[in-house]
C-alpha cells in the first residue's frame, strides 16, 4: 500500500485547520479508509482534543523522531472508528524539535500502512509550516470568507507553489449563507476568483461544530449536521469522486423562501 | 444589506471586501508597493523617451493578473512623429 499525504494549512490561525483535519479524517475513516492524522503543531497541540483522544496520549511525534518510542507506540487508535489513528504533537517542545526531513521519513513509514495520512499544519509561514508541507502529496488551504483570512491564504498558496507542492485546493470554512445573501460576506465564487485555485469544498457555519468539539466528537460523525455532511462530501472529493456542492441553505419550502424575502435583503 | 442601506446607496460590505482584496493581493504577490510602482513608471518613461517621443501624461502602468499569473501591463502612447522638412 502507498498512502497519500495531505497537508491541511492556512497561514492565518483560527480558521479551522484542526477542525478540518479531524473531520476529513473521521469522514474518510467512516467511509472505510485507513487514516492517520499527524498533529504538526508542536507546542500548541489540539487535534487530540477535537478528536476526543486527549486522555490517551503516552508518546508523541517528537518521541518518535527522537527515538524514544517506536512509531506504533505513538499511534492512538480511535475507539469509535477503528480505522482512525492519531499521532499527537508534543506539548512542551517547539517547532524546531522536528525537521522537514524527519517528517518526510515519518510519512514514508506511514504510507506503507495507511490509505490517507493527514497532517495538521500550525499557523504561520515558518518552520512549523515547512515541516508540515515537506512530505505532502496534496495540500488543502483552509480559509474563512474574511479579508484577513483570504489575504493570508493567498500568501500561503504562493509559498506552496514556490515549494512545488501545488496546486493547493481550497476549503472555505465557516461560510454564513444568510450574510452572503445580504451582501455582507464574500461568497464562495468571490473567494475563488480572488485566490484563483480549485475548490475542494465549502463548510457552512454550524453551531454543531462547537457543540461536537465540546464533546470531543468530530462533527463528521453527526450525520444530521450540515457541517458534518459537508466534511463527508469533502472526503469523497478527496478520493476523486465528483460530488456537487450542497445547497447553501436548508429548506426551499414556501415559508423559508418567504422568510428570506422579507428578511434583511434578498 | 438592508433596505435602508440600499436607500442611502451604501455599498454592500462584501463588495468592498472583494475590491480591497483585489488590490492588496496584487501588491502582496509581486512584493511591489504602489510607491515603487510609481517610481518604476517614472524611470520607464525616462528610458523610453531617450529613444522615442511619447506622451508622458498618458502612460499607464499597472499590475494585472490572470489566474495566479501576474502581469505588468504598460500602455505607452507615442507622440505623432513630426514630418521632417
Amino acid at each position: 500500500m502507498s498512502g497519500t499525504v495531505v497537508t491541511i494549512t492556512s497561514g492565518k490561525g483560527g480558521v479551522g485547520k484542526t477542525t478540518a483535519t479531524a473531520n476529513i479524517a473521521a469522514a474518510l475513516a467512516q467511509q472505510g479508509r485507513k487514516v492517520v492524522c499527524v498533529d504538526a503543531d508542536i507546542g500548541l497541540r489540539n487535534l487530540d482534543l477535537i478528536l476526543g483522544l486527549e486522555n490517551r496520549i503516552v508518546y508523541d511525534l517528537v518521541d518518535v523522531v527522537e527515538g524514544r518510542c517506536r512509531l506504533r507506540q505513538a499511534m492512538i487508535r480511535d475507539k469509535r472508528l477503528p480505522n482512525l489513528f492519531l499521532i499527537p504533537a508534543a506539548q512542551t517542545r517547539d517547532k524546531t524539535a522536528v525537521s522537514p526531513t524527519d517528517m518526510v521519513h515519518l510519512c514514508d513509514e506511514l504510507r506503507k500502512e495507511f490509505d490517507w495520512i493527514l497532517i495538521d499544519s500550525p499557523a504561520g509561514i515558518e518552520r512549523g509550516f515547512r515541516n508540515a508541507i515537506a512530505p505532502a502529496d496534496q495540500v488543502i488551504v483552509v480559509t474563512n470568507p474574511e479579508v484577513s483570512a483570504v489575504r493570508d491564504a493567498d500568501r500561503i498558496i504562493g509559498l506552496i507553489e514556490a515549494e512545488e507542492k501545488g496546486p493547493a485546493r481550497l476549503l472555505l470554512n465557516r461560510l454564513n449563507p444568510g450574510m452572503v445573501r445580504s451582501g455582507n460576506m464574500l461568497a464562495a465564487d468571490d473567494v475563488l476568483e480572488l485566490l484563483a485555485i480549485d475548490l475542494l469544498g465549502v463548510v457552512p457555519e454550524d453551531e454543531a461544530v462547537v457543540v461536537n468539539a465540546n464533546r470531543g466528537m468530530p462533527v463528521a460523525l453527526d450525520a444530521k449536521s450540515r457541517a458534518g455532511r459537508a466534511f463527508h462530501n469533502i472526503a469523497r472529493r478527496l478520493q476523486g469522486e465528483e460530488v456537487p456542492l450542497m445547497p447553501l441553505e436548508e429548506g426551499s419550502g414556501l415559508w423559508q423562501r418567504l422568510g428570506r424575502l422579507f428578511g434583511k435583503g434578498v | 444589506m438592508g433596505w435602508f442601506d440600499r436607500l442611502i446607496g451604501r455599498q454592500a460590505s462584501a463588495k468592498q471586501a472583494k475590491d480591497r482584496l483585489q488590490l492588496v493581493l496584487i501588491h502582496d504577490r509581486t512584493d511591489l508597493s504602489p510607491a515603487q510602482l510609481d517610481a518604476l513608471k517614472d524611470e520607464l518613461i525616462a528610458v523610453i523617451s531617450r529613444y522615442i517621443a511619447i506622451e508622458p501624461q498618458a502612460v499607464e502602468i499597472q499590475l494585472s493578473h490572470e489566474g495566479r499569473e501576474q502581469y505588468l501591463v504598460a500602455n505607452i502612447p507615442l507622440r505623432p512623429a513630426r514630418r521632417r522638412r
